[in-house]
């Protein structure tokens, strides 16, 4: 049987999260209220997207103190657990896009990354900038107004609209288009959690002895150019791009992958404790 | 020559504008119009909706209406509307039109109490009901079998109607839901005049100076009156003074000069004010007009313990009497106010108005069933009796708001006696529910024209005490045909055997035939039902589930007692929804028509379109139900509950050649005189629609299970001739009935063709000049008949039982302030007023069924003083119980906007059928009109 | 990648980095363009203390807590079933061309209801919905003080303007007789029924819809506009001499100097041009 458990565990909290904000809309619940632009829970601990507040900022708003401080627990958050666990932890697009992922490998579409020469995986830093700029000029937050991820939560929240156009042309540029298209190259927001998470303690640790290089976790990973020492030596990942999903935890039968800690490490990994604190 | 669309408006309104002004319109400009408009044909109609009376003008085009029009024609509003009038082409195409009857019946197609509501024939349908009023007559006679009228019926519905209850069913119990509105208003004419209706109209608000609103909000409820109360006070600001007493503020007090909040009940107290002022200033300032006074008046008082028209112990549904203190159906919470209609203690605030009539304060008054009994007394009882109205007493008891200085309060009740007062100021008081709705409601209408008669400023152009009507055929049908369940056509009781006699001789039906006992008013037609007397009751043109205080009580009844409801209804209501069998009925375009309404103008229509499924009309309904019943069936010997006798008729029926198988379709409604009024292609028949006469293209599958073909005489016009004989030549002339059809209406009496603006005053009204000469008056007659010989006596009683006529003379009465039977106190701590919206007429069956009237006001708010509000920690919006000893709703708390109430009262209007505000009312009456008190009971408010 | 000749490597490097560098400039431009006309939609309702238009969307981080706090108020609860009601405060969604994820609402669907404790502005974190423009002298929160817009009558479609009785805007107004006011007018052509005529009191009115929403007409004849669409503007110039106030109005008059077509040359260049007359 394959093991699901992060997957189950990641799906979970994603649409536990997302039903906790429905329902503070449909129900009046106070547990976590609001979007990600800005949270509440039980209306007292502010949470907010830095990325967002970064672009409010730069059209020059000076936002009140409940924001930033929400964007600084958020921050600090994110830089404990791994920037990018919010990707798959938290962001609904992600499901979109895994089930994108998840028919290509199962209609056979594509199955490596093709290199395109303009959207390589480095494109979401130039958009992250990008984003700030345009808020610096235009005046408004400028990825809020075109984010299918807020759309799409938006959308769950207080309704789709056309809204849902931006969530399914996204499945289809995944599907068709570009392999991890939107959150492996585009999505700003992604970048910005890249960022914050680069340093991050929760980390996927590799165990090279206990390797068969299979592969299965290079097949499976978003972002498998993170996965670089799989098979080659015992380290962390360290990579800011992984998203701590844990799908190569899961596919992987030999208990070569593994979380835990980035400075002292688990028992698994010690041979390679050295060489990472170098 | 071609128009273009800019052009036809322009020309329309110019052909309106000229019709309003009457000038002439130039030829070509005429044809114009006619040639644009060719395929819609516009004819003259009268407003739906209030007792106003505009006039209108309605197109129709494919057999639907499809516009309407104020007719500038019209004197009464001259091309406007309100909104409601605004809407008449809508009211009739709501998308739940009943179109077929629907009977609640079991699987296997009987007839079942708890059943559902089932499509049957209209032959099943006269089935059931024939089965039922049969049973019902075996049970308890005539008084068995009851019908819910209406202020809405036509004059010809109402007639058709009364007649076959009155002659056919030889039943007394039919009465209308303008009992609920006006009746005190009518016991109030009858106690002062002698015969119904104002004397004054509507050109009285362009002739007056003074404006006084009692009790009424004119501002939504008669708008266009209101219209015209504003456009006279900018003709002359400085001048004209409005004037609004209320228990509440409202839209009335907009433009008005002071505006008088009083506690409800005392507007009693107010009216003895004003008298005192007149009488006791009058030997230094010379007021009163004494030649007038002693020409034309007398003085008169009543007796005061006459309960409040409540319940009364011994009566079925109150026994047994448990040691809880509940009785029968109702429970001990019920039972504390219900006590009271048999004994209460005369309060401090009553003490100093009733000594005068031998009580003080502390006294237990025991109270007798309402009585119109009264004696005359001297001028000097009558002072007597206005010796407690002092500022003093009155600001105290009357003070309304809470938070109003009581010296400012006083201010403003000595300038309304001023304005009174003042010589040469002409004034009109005006009022309508606030009045009427009153537990005393007959004294304080007669309180109205003592101030007027005193004055002499009654009866006259710009002078008068003027009650204004709700519904638009209150008084052209309910009153003046007579669809009261103690009433006859043109001002006659079924009480007075000259009257029976008449009556049954212009009906063509044996001697006695008429049953003499009258008293199932509406509240006695519901508390039968409950008491299990009646077993067969029928709603026209009216909603009594919804309308009627204590609503849980006939609710019950109706649903879980063996009887027989029907409904006949344009749309499903509340009344509907309890009744066994629902007829549908053709609404008001789509039948011949008239309507009478306040300032006596009577206005007739034509069928505009057929009716809506297989809706048919009342009138078609009545006649068809008589088809069912012979002589033999309705005209042997039966018992009143009284232990009199109707008498067997049957042989002097034989006498007027009326077989024991004649059927009443052919006594009452085929008879010989109606098939003289012939079917035409003459003016006004030709070209128009005719159901009920002529059968139509629908050949709707009738009572006899044939396709309708029409009774193939007039039948609209033989209801009204006949009826209007009835007043003719007794100063309720009608003209013929083709002349209403080309004028707008006309005020009768119309003597020699003309209409009447002011009766009573020589100058003016042709039978008060005949009066006038008898009695050698040269100014006025009061000529009307009812009680004019009264015994003699004092305010305790009478002494002298001889009677003295007092022929062509009105009436001033020496009447006390009293509380009404339920105040608030600690546990109900709030007044509780209810009434209506401009948005919507009456139950809102039609005008929550036009969309842009229920967004306007889709729901019944309880309005509520903002500090009340934030004492008991209510939001703006919130949801509250309103609960009273009867029952509680739940509606959402109002304390901005239209209206607004001083602290310690709350209103909310009874509109809405999801704020079932008569759950929580009391049907506690006037005891002389038996008209509900919906304006005053006591609630508690807590969060919903 | 693997490249066997150094300086063709600095020169492809060269090149992909100048495309990036117009690829991003493309982008940036295209997203510019697209932000800066969907912001464009000056035709929409803000919730009560929203900034102006153009701060509001600077400063909306589109968290949606205000539209929360408008439906969840425990007034906005069905008398039946005691359920939520649909919100006054709408997320803009696509396609609703307004701003996606600002808060809106368009009265016609639900008005805003002028609650007094005014749920929906001290929940906003960022300071797009301004607490501090609805206090009122007491320092407490007063939504009389809202301006989220003004009603507008159209005086040919208005039926009260017709000489019907309506006035079913004036009153449905919270503000009855202050942000909406009758004018008595007489009707000359019936001589006896005057004209009631709603007059919306720019000072009070604070667009919340109520009138629009209660208008009896097919499409409501008295609407509610943006406050910059509904005003027009007098200028600075002029003070009422009749009003003590109005002086306020004109705070900061500058004497600027004017130019009209005729003015726009030099007087010397005027006076020294020929001109044939």
């Amino acid at each position: 049987m394959k093991n699901l458990k992060y997957l189950l565990l990641r799906r979970t909290t994603q649409i536990g999260l997302m039903f906790l904000y429905f329902a503070a809309n449909a129900y009046g619940w106070n547990i976590l209220a609001g979007t990600f632009g800005t949270s509440y829970i039980f209306g007292v601990i502010p949470l907010a997207d830095p990325y967002t507040t970064l672009q409010v900022l730069a059209t020059g708003f000076v936002l009140a103190t409940d924001v930033l401080l929400g964007a600084a627990i958020i921050t600090m958050f994110y830089f404990v657990v791994g920037g990018r666990a919010f990707c798959s932890w938290v962001c609904p697009i992600n499901m979109v896009t895994d089930l994108a992922n998840w028919l290509r490998r199962k209609l056979d579409l594509d199955k490596e990354e093709v290199n395109y020469r303009f959207l390589k995986r480095s494109a979401r830093y130039w958009i992250m900038v990008l984003g700030i700029i345009v808020s610096a000029l235009i005046g408004v937050a400028a990825f809020e107004v075109v984010s299918p991820i807020t759309i799409m939560q938006r959308g769950i929240v207080f309704g789709f609209g056309m809204g849902g156009a931006v969530v399914l042309a996204i499945f289809l540029f995944d599907l068709f288009g570009v392999k991890n298209g939107w959150c492996g190259h585009l999505c700003p927001l992604g970048a910005a959690y890249s960022v914050i998470g680069s340093k991050s303690l929760i980390r996927v640790k590799h165990d090279h002895e206990a390797c068969t290089n299979c592969m299965d976790c290079k097949v499976v990973c978003p972002e498998n150019q993170v996965l670089h020492m799989v098979n080659k030596e015992s380290i962390s990942v360290t990579d800011g791009e992984c998203t701590n999903c844990g799908r190569c935890v899961d596919v992987c039968n030999d208990n070569a992958l593994g979380f835990g800690i980035r400075s002292f490490g688990s028992s698994v990994l010690k041979t390679e404790e050295k060489a990472e604190t170098k | 020559m071609s128009l273009n669309r800019r052009d036809f408006l322009k020309n329309s309104a110019a052909v309106a504008a000229a019709g309003a002004v009457g000038i002439a319109v130039p030829q070509e400009a005429q044809a114009a119009a006619t040639q644009a408009e060719s395929k819609w044909r516009w004819d003259k109609a009268a407003c739906r909706f209030c007792g106003v009376g505009c006039g209108i003008m309605l197109a129709t085009k494919e057999g639907r209406i499809v516009a309407v029009k104020g007719d500038p024609a019209a004197p009464v509003n001259r091309g406007l509307n309100c909104i409601k009038g605004y809407f008449n082409a809508k009211i009739m195409y709501g998308a739940d039109r009943l179109k077929m009857p629907l009977l609640r019946m079991n699987d296997k197609g009987e007839f079942d109490k708890k059943g559902k509501f089932k499509p049957v024939s209209w032959e099943r349908a006269f089935d059931e009901m024939e089965v039922h009023i049969k049973k019902a007559l075996k049970h308890a006679g005539p008084e068995g079998v009851g019908v819910f009228a209406s202020g809405q019926y036509t004059v010809m519905e109402g007639y058709a109607a009364q007649k076959m209850m009155k002659a056919g069913f030889r039943s007394n119990a039919i009465d209308p839901n303008a009992r609920h509105c006006m009746a005190s208003a009518v016991v109030g004419f009858y106690q002062t005049f002698g015969i119904d209706e104002p004397s004054g109209c509507y050109d009285d608000i362009e002739l007056t100076d003074t404006i006084i609103s009692w009790g009424a909000n004119m501002a939504e409820m008669h708008p266009i009156l209101w219209s015209r109360v504003s456009d006279r006070k900018l003709s002359n600001p400085d001048k004209v003074k409005i004037v609004n007493l209320s228990t509440y503020t409202h839209r009335t007090s907009d433009i008005a000069d002071i505006e008088i909040i009083f506690s409800p009940n005392t507007d009693l107290a107010l009216w003895n004010y004003v008298a005192r002022e007149i009488v006791m200033r009058d030997e230094k300032e010379k007021i009163i007009d004494w030649d007038f006074v002693k020409q034309h008046m007398i003085f008169a008082a009543g007796p005061v313990n006459i309960g409040y028209g409540m319940r009364r112990e011994g009566e079925k549904s109150l026994t047994p009497v448990n040691k809880d203190g509940s009785a029968g159906k109702y429970s001990a919470l019920e039972m504390e106010i219900i006590k009271k209609e048999m004994a209460t203690k005369v309060s401090e605030k009553e003490g100093p108005s009733l000594e005068p009539y031998g009580y003080k304060a502390g006294d237990e008054m025991k109270h007798t069933a309402g009585t119109l009994k009264h004696w005359e007394i001297s001028f000097e009882d009558y002072k007597k009796s206005l010796e407690p109205y002092t500022l003093e007493y009155t600001a105290k008891v009357a003070k309304g708001d809470p938070n109003e200085s009581i010296e400012d309060f006083k201010k403003k009740l000595q300038a309304l006696a001023d304005l009174y007062i003042e010589q040469n100021r002409k004034v009109v008081s005006f009022w309508t529910m606030g009045m009427n709705q009153h537990t005393r409601g007959t004294w304080v209408n007669t309180l109205a024209y003592n101030v007027h008669f005193l004055l002499n400023k009654q009866a006259k152009p710009g002078n008068g005490a003027f009650s204004l009507t709700g519904q638009p055929s209150a008084c052209g049908t309910a009153r003046e045909v007579g669809t009261f369940c103690h009433r006859l056509p043109a001002d006659m009781m079924v009480k007075n055997p000259k009257h029976r006699k008449i009556t049954e001789k212009g009906w063509n039906v044996p001697n006695g035939t008429i049953n003499p006992v009258g008293n199932q008013h509406i509240m006695k037609i519901h508390r039968d039902i409950e008491d299990g007397v009646i077993k067969f009751a029928w709603v026209n043109v009216c909603n009594p589930y919804q309308d009627t205080a204590s609503a849980t009580h006939w609710i019950k009844a109706a649903r879980e007692m063996d009887n027989f409801i029907v409904t006949s209804d344009g749309y499903p209501g509340i009344s509907a929804k309890v009744s066994d069998l629902v007829l549908p009925t053709a609404m008001i375009y789509e039948k011949w028509g008239a309507y009478g309404n306040a300032e006596r103008r009577t206005q007739h229509w034509r069928q505009q379109v057929l009716p809506v499924g297989d809706a048919m009309s009342d009138t078609w309904q009545w006649i068809e139900l008589s088809k069912r019943f012979t002589v033999a069936d309705l005209w042997g010997e039966s018992v009143l509950r009284n232990g009199k006798k109707l008498p067997n008729i049957i042989k002097d029926a034989a006498k007027m050649g009326y077989t024991k198988d004649t059927t009443m379709y052919d006594i009452l409604f085929a008879n010989k005189r109606a098939k003289s009024y012939k079917l035409n292609d003459k003016f006004p028949q030709a070209g128009y629609d005719d159901t009920e006469s002529r059968g139509d293209s629908r050949n709707v599958i009738g009572s006899d299970g044939k396709p309708w073909k029409g009774y193939g005489f007039m039948i609209h016009e033989y209801l009204f001739e006949e009826y209007a004989d009835f007043g003719r030549g007794h100063a309720h002339d009608l003209a013929p009935f083709e002349v209403y059809h080309k004028v707008r209406g006309l005020k009768w009496p119309v003597v020699d063709g003309k209409e009447t603006q002011w009766r009573f005053n020589v100058k003016y009204d042709p039978y008060a000049a005949k009066a006038a000469k008898e009695s050698g008056a040269t100014d006025f007659a009061f000529y009307g008949t009812l009680a004019k010989k009264l015994a003699q006596g004092d305010l305790k009683g009478i002494k002298d039982k001889n009677k003295k006529s007092l022929k062509n003379k009105a009436k001033i009465y020496a009447r006390p302030y009293m509380d009404p039977p339920e105040m608030p106190d600690k546990e109900y701590d709030y007044w509780l007023c209810t009434g209506r919206v401009l948005e919507h007429w009456h139950s809102g069956t039609m005008t929550m069924r036009v969309p842009e009237l229920f967004r306007a006001v889709p729901e019944a708010l309880c309005y509520m003083h903002p500090k009340d509000a934030k004492d008991k920690g209510f939001k703006q919006g919130g949801l509250i119980w309103v609960d009273s000893r009867r029952g509680k709703v739940k509606a959402r708390v109002e304390t901005r906007g239209r209206n607004r109430v001083p602290q310690g009262l709350v209103y909310v209007p009874w509109f809405d059928e999801k704020v079932f505000i008569n759950k929580v009312c009391l049907d506690a009456t006037c005891p002389m009109s038996k008209q509900t008190d919906f304006k005053k009971c006591a609630v508690k408010l807590y969060k919903a | 990648m693997a490249d066997n000749n150094h300086s063709n490597g600095r020169r492809n490097f060269m090149a992909t980095t100048v495309q990036s560098v117009g690829l991003a400039a493309l982008g940036g431009m295209l997203w510019s363009g697209y932000t800066d006309s969907v912001k464009a939609s000056p035709l929409v309702l803000r919730p009560p203390g929203a900034l102006k238009e153009e701060d509001f969307l600077t400063a909306c981080i589109k968290c949606g807590l205000c539209a929360e706090a408008c439906v969840n108020r425990d007034t906005n609860v069905d008398k039946e079933t005691g359920l939520q009601r649909p919100g006054t405060l709408q997320m803009a969604k696509g396609g609703d061309s307004v701003l996606i994820g600002t808060p809106y609402f368009i009265p016609t669907e639900v008005p805003c209801y002028m609650c007094e404790e005014i749920p929906c502005v001290p929940v906003c974190p960022s300071g797009a919905l301004d607490m501090s423009s609805l206090l009122n002298e007491k320092e407490e929160l007063d939504i009389n003080k809202a301006t989220m817009g003004l009603a507008v009558v159209h005086k040919e479609s208005c039926i009260a303007f017709w000489g019907i009785q309506c006035d079913a805007c004036y009153r449905a107004c919270p503000l009855m007789d202050v942000a909406i006011t009758l004018e008595y007018q007489k009707n000359d052509r019936t001589g006896k029924h005057a004209f009631l005529l709603p007059i919306v009191q720019d000072h009070a009115c604070t667009g919340c819809g109520l009138c629009e929403i209660a208008c009896v007409t097919e499409e409501p004849a008295i609407f509610v506009l943006p406050n910059d669409i509904a005003k027009g503007k007098a200028g600075d110039h002029y003070v009422k001499g009749w009003d003590a106030k109005d002086q306020e109005r004109v705070a900061d008059a500058k004497g600027q100097e004017t130019m009209t077509e005729l003015s726009k040359k030099a007087a010397d260049d005027y006076l020294n041009t020929e001109v044939e007359y």
